[in-house]
């Protein structure tokens, strides 16, 4: 039998006590574990997965069914337990969730979509199992080239940049800012791969080992020093699990450094500014996975005009949006009234704002669907900051 | 179909299938609680949104004769929302509406499933001069559950313990009828529970066994602008009892408990904690100052020293609302804790004291103590244990310290607070066999099928 992660976890699972800290906002006002928020039943609180791992996978009392799966895929990996949970070992809470999935995966157990996913990012390179050759289409009409050695940036798009319509347009604004700055970079096209970080969400290790290893590769061959990415999702794979031979930025990052460096002037670049209102949602795996909260900001803030207004739960309080940890494909959260997207919809709507931003194309794709679940695309618009920045920019 | 089957498509008609279970991870869940209990079946776990999904509930159970449990936050540590018979428990947390907050008569009305942790940030966001007695248990147990354990919070050595603040409530009667008790039940104000019969005892301390309490109105107290905490520390245990007594003679403190534990060293001494509050900066110091001079009283400070400065992390554990007391159950990284919590007489402290002590010994433990003053009349004396829940010896160890510390408390005078059924059981035993007849036909009263969480207060 392969030895999995569980074994590096198993005398530390039952250590949870189901005190539901987790379950919470950090000043208790609301729940903020997404599935626990839908389906309010103990079994898909943090602690209730911690007991029912335990029992399942290290006692072995209860039996692998259905249902046991679709508890622990319904987890999103938003590590508002991590934040939450007031004991030593809360930093381990979604390790132990991997590493959950990993065994299950590895005992052939995972639900048919997680399958389906995991299949689709080995044969086609991404989940939705779109062909190899379609990867880069999104940047037909666009000057974005191909990356060359010697470029100072890779810029990586991600699967979802890559196929998922609605990103598409991010991936096409911030490569738009990019070549209006004049920075020398260039992206990968359809060479471009799975960075791997929802596989690893997943419980893919192996896989998650083959992507790391043809990454790496393509990356040295070309002469990689420096990448920029689309989503944080894949700055968060890049930065925290693959080998530290490159440097590594979130979009966010970038602007930011660019605008105080003044590469990019967004000061001056609309007459009368932007006059908007906006309210600006956190996405996990740059807040709380990275704790990359100013970023953003910064560059709101930098832009003539904007005002930001936060919503009632921002930073690491932050209400993940449902698509992480690859529910944003598997989709085990539904989009009925109480999912996560549509709950963080209506939030955003109560502050008044016109439009929420995000930097994620996950967090893009799923607000964006829920706003329109929510009937609300003609009062509040959901926007990319690369979008927004290159509206500025009047590009 | 079996029996089984049908039952649980009646409550799926009821409430819909989200939130109706008969999966093997609900009734995993449910069927056992963080504290030393063995592990206990269940047939069906319920969410229910209304009072009228409540009603249809009970009235099914009536009539099938399937036990029910009314679970809050189901953190007792004692399994009392662990059902004895299997059956139904039927989780409330569902009903979490804040219906209102009366401020010039300070109650708050609720729904059963609404949790501390809700209660207290919306009154520090919309009633910042109000607040709830707290108890010390995590934010997500609820206000109802609480209360109807006869609870104790952050303020009850001065306003009494958390039942005594009940206004009134709503209830599902066992035989499905909804009942208003209190003032409620002829004005639409639910701001007191008399001048009439007290029938809100008949459904505190009761544990769910007459009835399902759907709304609660709860007393709010004022909060004052200031608070500090003052310690003072002695090893002599037997001036325990009376040290209690001088200070409830003057009643100015906000909250008084008593904390000792073993290890570390410097923490093995009898600590006295006194929470003080006041509306003025000056009368929080005349506080101070009159605690201060009353414990230079004994022996000119030498036989109780003031702590001159409290540890910063022991301060805010002492200020804190909720304090982080869960941390026990990682005392011996096995996510495992459970007390008997001890209501005794003021006198018997010191030798609750010493065999609290002992009986940890004999289990090859530390000891660690956290007893609250309740109002100058009582104490609630925890006898704490912590266990690792991945060994049972371990956890078997508990469950005999437990039986135990009851039996000390029974010895003693005192009584067991939220007993389990170990506890309920040497009570029932002890009771006056005129009392205990007037319980069970109470109880045959209200609950004529017997279906309200059967098994506590005897079958
Ligand atoms: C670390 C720690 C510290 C604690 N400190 C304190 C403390 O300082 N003070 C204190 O009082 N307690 C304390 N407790 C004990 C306990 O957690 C609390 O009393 C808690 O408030 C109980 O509420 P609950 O919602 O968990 O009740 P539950 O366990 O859900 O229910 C308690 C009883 O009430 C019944 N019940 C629940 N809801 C209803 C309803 N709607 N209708 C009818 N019956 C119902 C249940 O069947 C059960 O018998 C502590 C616990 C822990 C773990
Ligand atoms: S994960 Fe942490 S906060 Fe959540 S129930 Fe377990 S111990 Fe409590």
């Amino acid at each position: 039998m392969i030895k999995t992660a569980l074994e590096d976890y198993k005398d530390m699972i039952h250590r949870c006590f189901r005190c539901g800290y987790c379950k919470f906002t950090s000043d208790y006002s609301g729940f903020n574990c997404p599935p626990y928020t839908k389906f309010r039943l103990e079994t898909y609180s943090p602690g209730g997965r911690m007991w029912l791992i335990y029992a399942s996978l290290v006692k072995k009392e209860i039996e692998w069914t259905d249902s046991l799966s679709n508890i622990l895929y319904t987890c999103t990996m938003c590590k508002n337990c991590v934040e939450k949970c007031r004991f030593k070992f809360s930093e381990d809470l979604v390790n132990i969730i991997r590493a959950a999935r990993e065994e299950i995966v590895e005992r052939a157990l995972a639900p048919p979509k997680v399958r389906d996913f995991l299949e689709n990012v080995d044969r086609q390179g991404n989940p939705y199992g779109e062909p190899r050759e379609k990867r880069s289409d999104w940047s037909k009409d666009t000057e974005i080239k191909r990356y060359e050695r010697g470029d100072e940036f890779l810029y990586h798009v991600g699967c979802v940049g890559s196929y998922d319509t609605r990103s598409q347009d991010a991936a096409r604004a911030l490569g738009d800012i990019l070549l209006k700055s004049g920075l020398s970079f260039g992206i990968l096209g359809n060479k471009e791969e799975c960075d791997g970080n929802e596989v690893n969400m997943l419980g893919e290790a192996g896989l998650f080992d083959l992507l790391i290893e043809k990454n790496i590769q393509k990356f040295k061959d070309l002469g990689v020093k420096k990448i920029v990415t689309l989503s944080p999702h894949a700055y968060n794979a890049f930065k925290n699990d693959y080998p530290k031979d490159f440097e590594v930025m979130h979009y966010t990052q970038l602007l930011r450094d660019m605008i105080k460096d003044g590469r990019l002037d967004l000061s001056k670049r609309k007459e009368n500014g932007f006059d908007a209102t906006i309210t600006y949602h956190d996405p996990c795996f740059l807040g709380r996975y990275n704790g990359e909260y100013d970023a953003p900001r910064e560059i709101l803030n930098s832009i003539p005009g904007v005002e930001l207004i936060e919503m009632e739960r921002n930073r690491e309080n932050a209400f993940c949006c449902g698509g992480g940890g690859g529910n944003f494909y598997t989709d085990f959260m539904g989009s009925e009234e109480d999912s996560p997207a549509r709950i963080r919809v209506r939030e955003a709507y109560d502050t008044g704002a016109e439009i929420l931003v995000v930097a994620c194309p996950v967090c893009l794709t799923m607000l964006n669907d829920a706003v329109k679940m929510e009937r609300l695309e003609e009062k509040l618009k959901v926007k990319d900051l690369s979008e927004i920045v290159r509206e500025i920019c009047n590009l | 179909m079996g029996e089984k089957d049908r039952i649980y498509k009646s409550l799926v008609d009821i409430i819909g299938k989200d939130f109706v279970s008969n999966r093997q991870e609900e009734l995993y869940i449910y069927s056992r609680d963080p504290g030393a209990s063995k592990s206990r079946s269940v047939d069906y776990v319920v969410m229910p949104k209304t009072v009228k999904e409540v009603q249809r509930i009970v009235k099914l159970a009536n009539e099938e004769k399937i036990p029910i449990t009314p679970m809050g936050g189901g953190f007792t540590l004692s399994a009392l929302v662990v059902p004895v018979h299997g059956g139904i428990v039927l989780d409330m947390k569902r009903m979490d509406k804040i219906i209102e907050v009366n401020e010039k008569s300070r109650y708050a009305l609720i729904e059963a499933g609404v949790s501390e942790g809700a209660l207290l940030v919306y009154l520090e966001k919309n009633y910042p001069d109000l607040q709830h007695s707290v108890p010390e248990a995590p934010p997500t147990v609820t206000v109802v559950g609480n209360a109807l354990i006869h609870g104790h919070g952050h303020i009850s050595p001065r306003y009494g313990i958390n039942s005594e603040m009940v206004n009134g409530m709503e209830v599902v009667l066992p035989t499905g009828e909804i009942c208003k008790i209190g003032s409620s039940s002829l004005s639409p104000y639910w701001f007191t529970r008399g001048p009439l019969p007290d029938l809100p005892g008949l459904f505190l301390g009761w544990f769910g066994t007459t009835g399902i309490v759907t709304k609660l109105s709860i007393k709010l107290f004022p909060k004052a602008k200031y608070r500090d905490a003052l310690a003072f520390s002695t090893d002599n245990i037997d001036l325990i009892s009376n040290v209690i007594f001088k200070v409830t003679q003057i009643d100015l403190a906000e909250d008084f408990f008593l904390i000792a534990q073993e290890k570390p060293d410097w923490m093995n001494h009898v600590f006295f904690i006194i929470i003080v509050s006041g509306e003025f900066e000056e009368e929080l110091e005349l506080k101070k100052e009159l605690y201060k001079k009353i414990f230079q009283k004994y022996k000119g400070g030498k036989e109780i020293k003031l702590v001159e400065e409290i540890h910063p992390a022991l301060r805010k554990r002492f200020l804190d609302v909720p304090p982080f007391a869960a941390v026990a159950a990682d005392f011996r990284k096995g996510g495992g804790f459970e007390y008997t919590g001890a209501i005794l007489p003021i006198d018997k402290v010191p030798e609750a004291w010493r065999r609290g002590i002992e009986i940890a010994h004999n289990y090859g433990m530390t000891y660690s103590y956290v007893h609250q003053i309740l109002g100058g009349h009582s104490i609630m004396f925890g006898f704490n244990y912590s266990f690792n829940r991945a060994d049972e010896e371990d956890a078997e160890r508990v469950r005999s310290a437990i039986d135990d510390s009851n039996k000390v408390t029974l010895d003693l005078g005192g009584m067991v607070w939220k007993a389990e059924l170990g506890g309920q059981k040497l009570m029932l035993e002890k009771m006056d066999p005129n009392t205990l007849d007037l319980i069970k036909r109470i109880k045959k009263l209200l609950d004529p099928n017997g279906i309200m969480n059967p098994g506590n207060w005897g079958d």
